[in-house]
């Protein structure tokens, strides 16, 4: 099986066609799930918040069999993510894509069971511990941004509060289960 | 021998007859028997005949003895007979001379007589009646007594024909009656001779005709192929054009090329909605005469032709429509349902993707077109169905544009690592591991 990085890829990887965009509704459909879900769990695994769609993202191409996703194809794909809410554009030029493997909901109530079941309500913790830690759980490595705008998110609903600290590293959040 | 009852002619120390001044010879019949109506004389056999401007002939070259008939004393000519006996016996003409009282061939005689020519020999007997009557009409011996006249008067010359008309005098008893009888049907020979002319005239005129309508038929042709933005009106004044040549049985070929002659493009809607049933019956295809048999029995009366049914078949292409006329090797025509056409194809087509080299590489049009046997124009739009259907997908590439078998409808989004034990995409799996 072929392999980028430690992430294991489908044989039709390797199926020329899956590059080219194909015109007939039902093939371009199969294609576009396909795609969809390969490319929120690579991002998922590999822990890549954010896609350029003209630098060479590694899933974009296929060096064995010589074949890549054009410009169209890539937005077609991330356009279908988008619209699930599974990504959005971080730029009106839709150059950058943050990949949302997990909807900001999702994220937010990922967090609050990770609180819960850690036993970190009422405690403080900084952002910066938030994302460190052990690389089994999601938040590890979290994007910053994304976890500002979920922990934000949380602090709407009243379940946490954001603590500003004297420097970026500093900045802390409370939870209020 | 009895009395000759012609006159005798001079000839010459060859044999050749001494003519009268002016006389010509028009035409000369070997092997002719000259019969008199009168059984007590006996006939000239086998001589040879001379028609000459002035008198008819007969020469026995044998013992060179000339015997003569002048032209003036003939009444009238009969034409051959034209009957089963006379197709076997040898041909005859009578000729109705005037005779004398004593019996002597004379130019206004009271009594008439009938000579026979009979022609042993391999003549043609209308040609020779022809050169008579015309040696008839023109009456050139009577030219020679004109010019003999002049002569001999100091008068003001005159045209010979004007002067042959006032020479023939009104003539009262038989023989003016039957000098009626043959200017009457001198004249009725001379307007059949110009009916015929008429007939000459519209013949090469008919010529003409069909050579306008030829003409009018490339325009026809070279326009409709041209111009494929003709407004309304030149395209209505062109049906019309085309609908009349064909009314007057000119098929035009335009009707082939262009939408074609609106008789033979409802004909062809007409029996594309006919045909579907029995198609259906005789599962997909139906040899062409048993369509005709079947669409002429339908329609009862009003019957089309083989050639209108072929045309409407033809048509077919033009339009949309679900079926269409195939032609075997053999010649053998057929009606088949398109979309039977189309499964076949399709057959050859996937057939074609799965095989080892295809699914690693895909197929070009020009692949597809080797082993389909037609044209890469024609193979590509096959492809193409072929992948609107969803059996292929396509790979472009620089390398340029190819198919693939559709594997796609393989993969289940719930484990797209999955690939089913058997399928193409199995095969398909297999075949790259194998090229490594």
């Amino acid at each position: 099986m072929q392999r980028l990085g430690n992430f294991k890829l489908p044989q039709f990887f390797n199926f020329p066609p899956f590059f080219t965009l194909q015109p007939v509704k039902e093939t371009r459909e199969k294609q576009v799930q396909v795609w969809k879900q390969l490319l929120l769990d690579y991002c998922r695994s590999q822990k890549i918040f954010v896609i350029g769609l003209e630098e060479d993202f590694p899933l974009f191409s296929n060096p064995v069999i010589e074949r890549s996703l054009s410009h169209e194809a890539r937005e077609v794909f991330l356009s279908a993510l988008i619209s699930e809410g599974h990504a959005e554009w971080m730029d009106k030029d839709h150059r950058k894509c943050l990949m949302l493997w997990l909807r900001l909901q999702e994220w937010a109530d990922y967090i609050l069971n990770f609180v819960k079941d850690n036993g970190l309500q009422d405690g403080v913790m900084t952002i910066e511990e938030m994302r460190s830690g052990t690389e089994t759980h999601e938040l590890a490595g979290i994007d910053r941004g994304l976890l500002l705008r979920v922990l934000r998110l949380l602090e709407q609903k009243g379940k946490a509060t954001i603590f500003k600290g004297t420097s970026a590293d500093d900045d802390g959040v409370k939870f209020s289960v | 021998m009895a009395a000759n009852w012609l006159p005798p002619v001079s000839l010459t120390a060859s044999g050749r007859p001494v003519f009268l001044p002016g006389e010509v010879e028009r035409c000369l019949l070997p092997a002719v028997d000259l019969e008199s109506e009168n059984p007590g004389l006996a006939p000239f056999r086998s001589g040879l005949l001379v028609l000459t401007s002035h008198r008819l002939l007969w020469i026995d070259e044998q013992s060179a003895a000339g015997f003569a008939a002048p032209l003036a004393a003939v009444v009238h000519a009969y034409p051959p007979k034209k009957s089963i006996r006379s197709m076997f016996a040898s041909p005859r003409i009578r000729v109705q001379v005037s005779v004398s009282p004593d019996g002597r061939i004379v130019e206004d005689g009271v009594r008439s007589e009938v000579i026979t020519v009979v022609m042993r020999g391999k003549n043609d007997p209308d040609a020779f009646y022809c050169r008579l009557l015309e040696v008839l009409r023109s009456r050139q011996w009577e030219a020679a007594v004109v010019a003999e006249k002049r002569n001999t008067d100091s008068g003001i010359a005159e045209p010979p024909m004007a002067a042959a008309a006032r020479v023939r005098m009104p003539v009262v008893g038989v023989s003016g009656i039957l000098r009626k009888e043959q200017e009457l049907w001198e004249s009725t020979d001379k307007s059949l001779q110009e009916a015929f002319q008429d007939l000459n005239a519209l013949m090469s005129k008919a010529k003409d005709m069909v050579q306008l309508a030829e003409k009018m038929r490339l325009k026809l042709l070279s326009s409709s192929s041209a111009s494929s933005n003709a407004d309304d009106e030149e395209m209505g004044s062109k049906q019309e054009m085309q609908d009349w040549l064909l009314s007057v049985g000119i098929v035009s070929p335009v009707t082939k090329e262009s939408a074609g002659a609106l008789y033979h493009q409802q004909l062809s809607r007409e029996l594309a909605d006919f045909v579907k049933l029995p198609l259906e019956r005789a599962g997909g295809m139906i040899a062409l005469v048993d369509v005709y048999c079947l669409f002429n029995r339908a329609r009862g009366t009003a019957l089309i032709s083989p050639d209108d049914l072929l045309q409407a078949c033809t048509l077919w292409e033009k339009f949309d429509v679900p079926v269409m006329l195939r032609k075997f090797d053999s010649g053998v025509m057929v009606i088949q349902s398109k979309a039977r056409r189309d499964e076949e194809v399709f057959a050859r087509i996937a057939s074609l993707a799965q095989k080892p080299d295809a699914l690693r590489t895909g197929i070009s049009p020009s692949d597809a077109a080797l082993t389909l046997g037609i044209a890469p124009a024609l193979a590509k739009e096959h492809l193409l169905t072929a992948e609107s259907k969803g059996l292929l997908c396509r790979d472009v590439s620089p390398d340029g544009f190819r198919f693939f078998i559709n594997l796609f409808t393989e993969i289940d989004p719930s484990d797209i690592y999955m690939i089913k034990n058997n399928g193409p995409a199995h095969v398909w799996s297999s075949a790259l591991s194998l090229s490594g």
